[in-house]
């Protein structure tokens, strides 16, 4: 499976949890916490159920609480072993 | 001086979502000219099921009523809550944010919860498996949502509730957010709005025997008619603001008509000898309010559109009226019957009646079969209207009343 | 007037042992767990795999076949633990006035599991959106409207007095007794049948917790799985049963020589309006209901001898909730003892606020107030007296017993001795 960008995880939260009213999730938010980018614990947990059926990976409760920007999402989502590979 | 704790509370706002309008002035309008929202249903394809037929709010966009991040948490009823619920606030005119911490409460009625999403997450669960279900089915589906959310929503701290008494919570409700009133809080927003249009809601609602299999809008809902067939289920409600008088008062709240007497009671056990409880709760109403049966100028059926339940409910009204006693109506032959959002809008419905001195009309029946002794009001009737009754009934036997008062 | 309500009767359905009221005590009193592997569905594919069960035998418990099929599992339990209430209480409901007895019901779920069940059949598995309406059982409809629930209870026991089911999350059980007493206190019945059931113990619950990953996953070692207050604490464990009592005007209860186990002097909730299943870290919410609730009860915080603690064994709730017993009690929280028998019994959402609302009358009961099982390394941030281990025998004159639910709500009820608060 290809590497997770950016583009499709942000494309991934507007699907399964919204978008904030004022928050440009087109702009530079790599480093933009969750919480800033209008996303609770609840949003994450679904977008990383989702990214873990989408990908065949399994990401660990730790994991997905220390993931609280969308690159250290991305990090964890594309270092970890796929169930494919 | 009068204590405000005694005083009756007052109605100072009001949030409709009903099938024959959605906001308060279009439903009212509809309502007056008897225009009715039963229709084939188009949330679904029910045409290989026995009833066709519901009351769908017309006009409803999720993209902009609700905000985007709500979205895939809520399922339909909670969305057309919190619309009602921000139009029940904004007509109040109040700002929950100037009053005391904890000063406002929520207590709403639920009969079925988010059965949509519901039904959704049980086909993830059971086609695709346990990891496939929504991190929000946990609350987007259960009793509590519409209270919580719209908690949520408006910041309202103060003593919160849910009630589940079938077609009767949404009177029962009313009650609840007195007696939080009478403990302190200034304000309740409360009332319910409910539906569970999907083909699983539809299959359960099949299962209680009550639902009309006539294809024909106009023939469908006969309450209190030789025809009557059952009932057409709709989705919607009202969503109302109660609020201490005296706290009313203080603001310059416009006020639409006064909680003046509620009763609930409940029926004898199946193969039990006795008399339903309705009349019961109708007199323990009044005699709260302090009003005889002549004071009374008008009764919002419950209006079950079933032989044996209307006959219940048209002895009971004649036991407390006499025969040809009172006006009836039943605007919900417009709507359908809204689970626990029904008595609720019917309350909005009577309150509109004290305001505008113009009872609405029950559509479709000509008029009642005779054994009834009904004045049901079949053409909207303009006259004063200083005290109406409320009465609903919630299947498996609960019976509520209110009385409002100008 | 001023009027009182007396509990003066108890029934239970609880998991471990065999049922009643004395087997959840002896259970509560001796430290054990009732945690364990799911039994009651293949739970094999799912995150959580662990539960306390109820071992029910509806028929040994007295229901009909008629009252088995129509009914969910929580309505049973629902009915059962009623009818043990009723007779605990010495009450002849048949020489009472009818109108003159109400039913309240809690619930958070539902028949959750009855319409999980019956969901898989007319959808052939989950293969059709358009569900079949000609497989569905005739008592779906009261699967549907859980209402059904007070329904079943109120015909068990007579009553034709006020009767509604309350559903606000896992605070359903205390909300739902608080409901009873405000209505026997404000004259709208003289006795009172209030408590809650659920019985969420089914895909369904389980998955949607796995996805929130609110239940813990220590399926290797089921029995010491709920562990509330303890560093190693990672979510709680889903639970199931009923707790149902007769409420009685305080006078009347006397006048008829009932044993009163305690009076419920006080009660309060409030919402915090903030999250959905997330808690405010300062647990304002709490502490003010807890605050309203003692002054509604003319007690002060140094008068509390218990504390009956929501504590759910999820990371955020134990921390929520000692913030807030500091935050309402002040300096007292530290020599109040506080427990949470949830790590015994688990946490049957709508149920536990009435189970642990029995556990409380008969912590006054027995003087002994019940352990928090598997608290072996506390939370740093935990830092109250939570009764490790092993209950603890002491005077218990007050409790105060706590709930947190999804949907933002707080609840706190107060339970002491009649005698204990002079007549106003």
């Amino acid at each position: 499976m290809a590497e997770m960008t950016l583009h499709q995880l942000t494309r991934l939260l507007r699907e399964c949890a919204g978008e904030e009213e004022g928050v440009d999730l087109e702009g530079d938010v790599l480093d933009t916490p969750f919480t800033d980018l209008g996303y609770d614990s609840l949003a994450v947990l679904q977008a990383a159920g989702l990214i873990e059926r989408e990908f065949g990976i399994s990401l660990p409760d730790e994991t997905i609480a220390e993931a609280t920007t969308p690159r250290l999402l991305l990090a964890f989502v594309n270092e970890s072993p796929s169930a494919a590979a | 001086m009068t204590d405000s704790r005694t005083e009756p509370p007052v109605f100072t706002g009001m949030g409709v979502a009903a099938p024959n309008g959605l906001g308060t002035e279009a439903w009212w309008r509809a309502t007056l000219e008897g225009r009715s929202g039963i229709a084939p249903v188009t949330r679904f394809d029910a045409s290989g099921y026995p009833a066709t037929l519901a009351g769908e709010v017309p006009g409803f966009d999720p993209k902009r009523h609700i905000p985007s991040r709500l979205l895939p948490q809520t399922d339909h009823m909670t969305r057309l809550a919190l619309t009602a619920a921000e139009e029940a606030l904004t007509d109040a005119k109040a700002d929950p944010e100037q009053l005391p911490e904890f000063a406002v409460g929520v207590v709403t009625a639920a009969s079925a919860g988010g059965f949509e999403f519901g039904q959704r997450e049980l086909q993830a669960l059971r086609s695709q498996g346990g990891q496939y279900v929504s991190a929000y089915q946990s609350f987007a589906w259960f009793y509590a949502v519409n209270t919580g959310q719209i908690s949520i929503r408006h910041g309202l701290r103060g003593p919160s509730g849910v009630l589940v008494t079938e077609q009767a919570g949404g009177l029962d409700v009313v009650a609840q957010a007195r007696r939080q009133l009478r403990r302190g809080s200034r304000m309740m927003v409360t009332g319910g709005v409910d539906g569970a249009i999907c083909p699983w809601g539809w299959t359960a609602q099949l299962s209680g025997g009550r639902l009309s299999t006539v294809a024909d809008p106009a023939r469908a809902y006969l309450p209190f008619s030789g025809a009557a067939r059952g009932h057409v289920p709709g989705e919607g409600g009202a969503i109302l603001v109660l609020e201490d008088a005296g706290a009313a008062r203080e603001r310059g709240a416009r006020v639409y008509g006064r909680l003046s007497g509620y009763a609930s009671t409940f029926d004898p056990e199946p193969g039990r000898e006795g008399e339903p409880g309705l009349r019961r709760a109708a007199e323990l109403a009044l005699d709260e309010a302090g009003l005889a049966p002549r004071e009374i100028d008008v009764v919002f059926a419950d209006a079950a559109g079933l032989p044996e339940p209307d006959r219940q409910e048209a002895a009971a009204i004649g036991r407390v009226f006499g025969p040809h006693g009172v006006p009836v109506t039943a605007p919900k032959t417009m709507t359908g019957r809204l689970a626990a959002g029904g008595a609720a809008l019917d309350l909005g419905a009577a309150l509109l009646t004290l305001r505008h001195a113009v009872i609405p009309p029950t559509v479709n029946v000509a008029r009642p079969a005779d054994e009834y002794a009904l004045d049901l009001v079949t053409a909207a009737r303009p006259g004063p209207v200083r005290a109406a009754l409320v009465l609903a009934r919630g299947q498996g036997g609960f019976n509520a009343a209110v009385v409002v008062t100008q | 007037m001023n009027r009182r309500v007396a509990i003066t009767g108890i029934g239970v359905v609880a998991p471990g042992g065999g049922g009643g009221t004395e087997a959840f005590w002896s259970l509560l009193s001796e430290g054990r767990t009732a945690t364990r592997a799911i039994s009651l569905f293949d739970a094999a594919s799912f995150r959580s795999r662990i539960a306390a069960e109820v071992d029910f035998d509806a028929a040994a418990a007295g229901l009909t076949p008629q009252q088995v099929r129509r009914m969910d599992r929580a309505a049973q339990f629902a009915v059962v633990s009623a009818r043990e209430a009723v007779l605990d209480s010495g009450l002849d409901t048949g020489a009472l006035d009818p109108h003159r007895v109400g039913v309240t019901i809690g619930s958070a779920v539902g028949a959750t599991t009855g319409l999980d069940v019956e969901y898989d059949v007319v959808s052939d598995g989950g293969a059709r959106w358009h569900v079949d309406h000609e497989y569905a059982v005739p008592h779906l409809f009261g699967y549907f409207v859980p209402s059904s629930f007070a329904a079943e209870v109120a015909w068990a026991v007579h009553a034709q007095g006020p009767t509604a089911l309350v559903s606000t999350g896992c605070t359903s059980g205390l909300d739902a007794v608080g409901h009873a007493v405000e209505l026997i206190r404000e004259g709208s019945a003289d006795v009172m049948i209030a408590g809650a059931t659920d019985a969420p113990i089914s895909p369904i619950s389980v998955a949607c917790f796995d996805a929130i990953k609110a239940t813990t996953p220590r399926n290797d070692d089921a029995e010491h799985a709920s562990r509330p207050f303890d560093r190693t604490r990672n979510g709680f464990v889903l639970g199931e049963g009923s707790a149902v009592f007769v409420l009685e005007e305080l006078e009347n209860a006397r006048a008829r020589g009932a044993h009163v186990y305690a009076e419920i002097a006080g009660f309060a909730s409030r919402s915090n309006a903030y999250h959905m299943t997330g808690l405010r870290p300062d647990g304002a919410e709490m502490a003010e209901a807890i605050t309203v609730a003692l002054d509604e009860a003319r007690i002060d915080a140094a008068e509390v001898d218990y504390v009956n603690a929501h504590g759910s064994g999820t990371k955020q709730n134990d921390r929520h909730e000692t913030a807030a017993f500091k935050r309402s009690l002040g300096h007292h929280a530290y020599r109040t003892p506080v427990s949470s028998v949830k790590s015994m019994i688990g946490h049957s959402l709508g149920a536990i606020g009435s189970l642990e609302i029995a556990a409380s009358a008969l912590a006054m009961e027995h003087g002994l107030i019940p352990p928090t099982a598997n608290l072996h390394e506390p939370d740093p941030e935990c830092d109250l007296d939570y009764t490790p281990l092993v209950a603890r025998e002491a005077r218990v004159d007050t409790v105060l017993s706590v709930g947190s639910g999804f949907g933002g709500f707080q609840s706190a009820m107060v339970l002491t001795r009649p005698e204990r608060r002079p007549a106003s």
